[in-house]
């Protein structure tokens, strides 16, 4: 029986996105590579998942395959309690209005030969919404002034702006088609700090107003402490722990998440903590061994961790964790 | 001002910088030069020129370069300066046309090949290989050969043939913009494939097109000239620098004008139109700013 970590209280809570046993492989000439490998989570509306993991553990793919900007291997994806895992093109357009991405690189991600107004027009133009141009100019204002642009910017090019306007395109962009389901890839990572905090709030206050579902994927720890509501930890492709931001924080479970928990900076002169440094480097996700992918690197590992299948489980209500200590 | 004025100045204020920049290279503004003072000869050629390009005058054949006829006559006492100016309608007109032809079906192919990959890049590529491997001049003497005479059929003849570096250059560009994320961005909006291409590929790899169109312009030129030379191209007594080198070669040793000056314009014209292509060719690349 597969194990879906979900919320708790998901009685009266409505699930927006249900994610089984999802796998997206890539060939590569060196085998086949395990980018997402056997991931699960329930999201419910209003919620904010964080995926955190360091480069390469496939937590953008996981997001993109979700949206459907890859095509997943295997598994299951319910959106609002249908499956979508293999819908008609005319079916996904109409599913693209509900959920939408918000892109790590605010540049790549903006047309530069597009201003800043018909960027945020463009999903307007293709779902042939506001005919009447004199509303339409209203409701790109009124997005514009949403994410905080002044109108001003509306006729200049991305390569004209800052990198947290440009975000701020990014983000009216996709809330143009007034979406539920938000996939943040990553939206501040290649922000100032101060420029961060800035968005960070932004995506916080649209949250509140528009009762949107994050789901929030990040290396940064102290970001995603800040804005997410549950955590899902991803190693080589494999969910490793999945609980409440605040559980995970307290209670980390699984070695990895500790020794990520562990680097996060405290701001507290006095304090003293053991710091778990990692030795090696993460292993190949090609053709991964049977076994706990994060073993070889792991300081409690057993000669059983590196043999033996690894399931998630459920080791407190609503935590779960992928490691032989709790099996 | 509203949305569209708004955007009207700002696509003019980014031709106005481009056009400055262009100004600044002495060698393209010399080229721009030359293709007005062409154009200007194609539209108002029954205006400016002195005789009917046509007009025999058999009385005064192979007269020398004079007051009457700046350029002399040819051996029909055809004045030659009336021929060139209104030869450049011809050579203008066919240059544009066949590269907008090669352009067009080009630039859709090029486009179909790259975003798609696989088996549609596969087939469009090899074909344009095959045409490609033939050199371009024979092409358009067979194709010339095949479908008669006639501007409509030159203009294929030549469009066709230059249609595969269009091609090449699109799907290049297009293989690196596919990978782009705004792309991606746009897919995630819901648009569809064509809208892709159409409104984030094409405009983005418009810069290196439109120098290869007006460098193109120029083979185009030539090789109207050269199928007409060889008697593929326009009819006479339509007048046209290529049918004029060819009907005046025999008489080259007595009388030096008539084929001297045909000669003289078709270079003329490519030498300009190289000028303005490279000049432009700068003046579009971002990195050569400044």
């Amino acid at each position: 029986m597969l194990s879906v970590p979900e919320a708790d209280g998901g009685e009266q809570m409505k699930t927006i996105l249900e994610v089984q046993d999802l796998k997206k492989y890539f060939k590569t000439s060196r085998g086949i590579l395990h980018a997402v490998d056997g991931v699960s989570f329930k999201l419910n509306v209003g919620e904010t998942l964080g995926v955190v993991g360091e480069s390469g553990c496939g937590k953008s793919t996981l997001g993109r395959t979700v949206l459907h900007l890859t095509e997943p291997t295997d598994g299951r994806i319910l959106f609002d309690g249908e499956d979508i895992t293999d819908c008609s093109k005319q079916h996904l357009k109409e599913l693209r209005r509900r959920m939408q991405i918000i892109f790590q690189d605010p540049f790549a991600s903006l047309d530069p030969r597009k201003s800043v107004r018909e960027i945020i027009e463009e999903p307007l133009k293709i779902y042939h919404m506001f005919p009447d141009r004199e509303e339409k100019r209203r409701y790109v204002n009124q997005l514009m002034d949403t994410v905080g642009l002044a109108q001003r910017f509306g006729s200049l090019y991305p390569h004209e702006l800052d990198g947290g306007r440009r975000q701020r395109v990014g983000i009216a962009r996709a809330l143009a088609l007034e979406p539920d389901f938000i996939v943040c890839d990553e939206p501040v990572s290649a922000l100032d700090v101060s420029i961060q905090a800035q968005v960070l709030n932004l995506l916080q206050d649209l949250q509140e107003e528009r009762g949107l579902t994050y789901m929030f994927v990040t290396h940064d720890l102290s970001v995603v402490k800040h804005i997410a509501t549950h955590i899902m930890v991803m190693y080589l492709g494999q969910m490793v722990e999945y609980a409440d931001a605040d559980e995970l924080f307290e209670n980390p479970l699984h070695p990895y998440t500790q020794a990520l928990l562990s680097a996060v900076p405290v701001p507290d002169v006095d304090r003293k903590r053991e710091r778990i440094i990692l030795r090696g480097e993460i292993s190949s996700p090609v053709d991964p061994k049977p076994g706990c992918r994060f073993s070889p690197r792991c300081i409690r590992c057993t000669e059983k961790c590196s043999n033996t299948g690894i399931h998630l489980e459920e080791v407190k209500p609503g935590h779960f964790v992928s490691c032989m200590e709790f099996e | 001002m509203n949305r569209e004025g708004q955007d009207n100045d700002r696509k003019s204020g980014q031709f106005m910088e481009l056009l400055s920049r262009l100004l600044m290279n002495k060698a393209a503004v010399i080229g721009l030069i030359i293709l007005l003072v062409l154009i200007f000869c194609a539209v108002f050629a029954d205006v400016i020129t002195p005789y009917d390009y046509a007009a025999q005058d058999l009385k005064n054949r192979f007269v020398s370069p004079c007051y009457a006829h700046p350029f002399g006559t040819d051996n029909l006492g055809r004045d030659i300066l009336s021929r060139v100016i209104y030869g450049a309608r011809i050579s203008l007109s066919v240059g544009v046309l066949s590269v907008c032809l090669s352009a067009v079906v080009g630039i859709i192919l090029g486009a179909i090949a790259g975003f798609y990959g696989g088996a549609p890049d596969n087939l469009i590529m090899r074909v344009m290989d095959i045409f490609l491997a033939i050199p371009n001049l024979l092409l358009a003497i067979s194709i010339a050969a095949t479908l008669g005479n006639g501007i409509p059929n030159l203009i294929m003849a030549i469009g066709i043939g230059a249609a595969p570096t269009y091609a090449r250059i699109v799907r290049a560009s297009v293989l690196s913009l596919k990978e782009q994320e705004f792309v991606e961005a746009a897919r995630a909006v819901g648009a569809s494939d064509a809208q892709i291409i159409a409104s984030h590929i094409i405009p983005n790899c418009l810069a290196p097109i439109i120098v290869q169109m007006t460098l193109g312009v120029a083979s185009a030129i030539l090789s109207t000239a050269s199928l007409s030379f060889i008697g593929l191209g326009i009819a006479p007594p339509t007048s046209e620098w290529g049918s004029m080198l060819s009907a005046g070669r025999q008489y080259i040793r007595d009388a030096w004008y008539i084929v001297t000056f045909p000669g003289l314009a078709i270079m003329v014209t490519i030498f300009g139109l190289n000028l303005f292509g490279d000049g432009l060719r700068d003046a579009l690349d971002p990195k050569l700013k400044n």
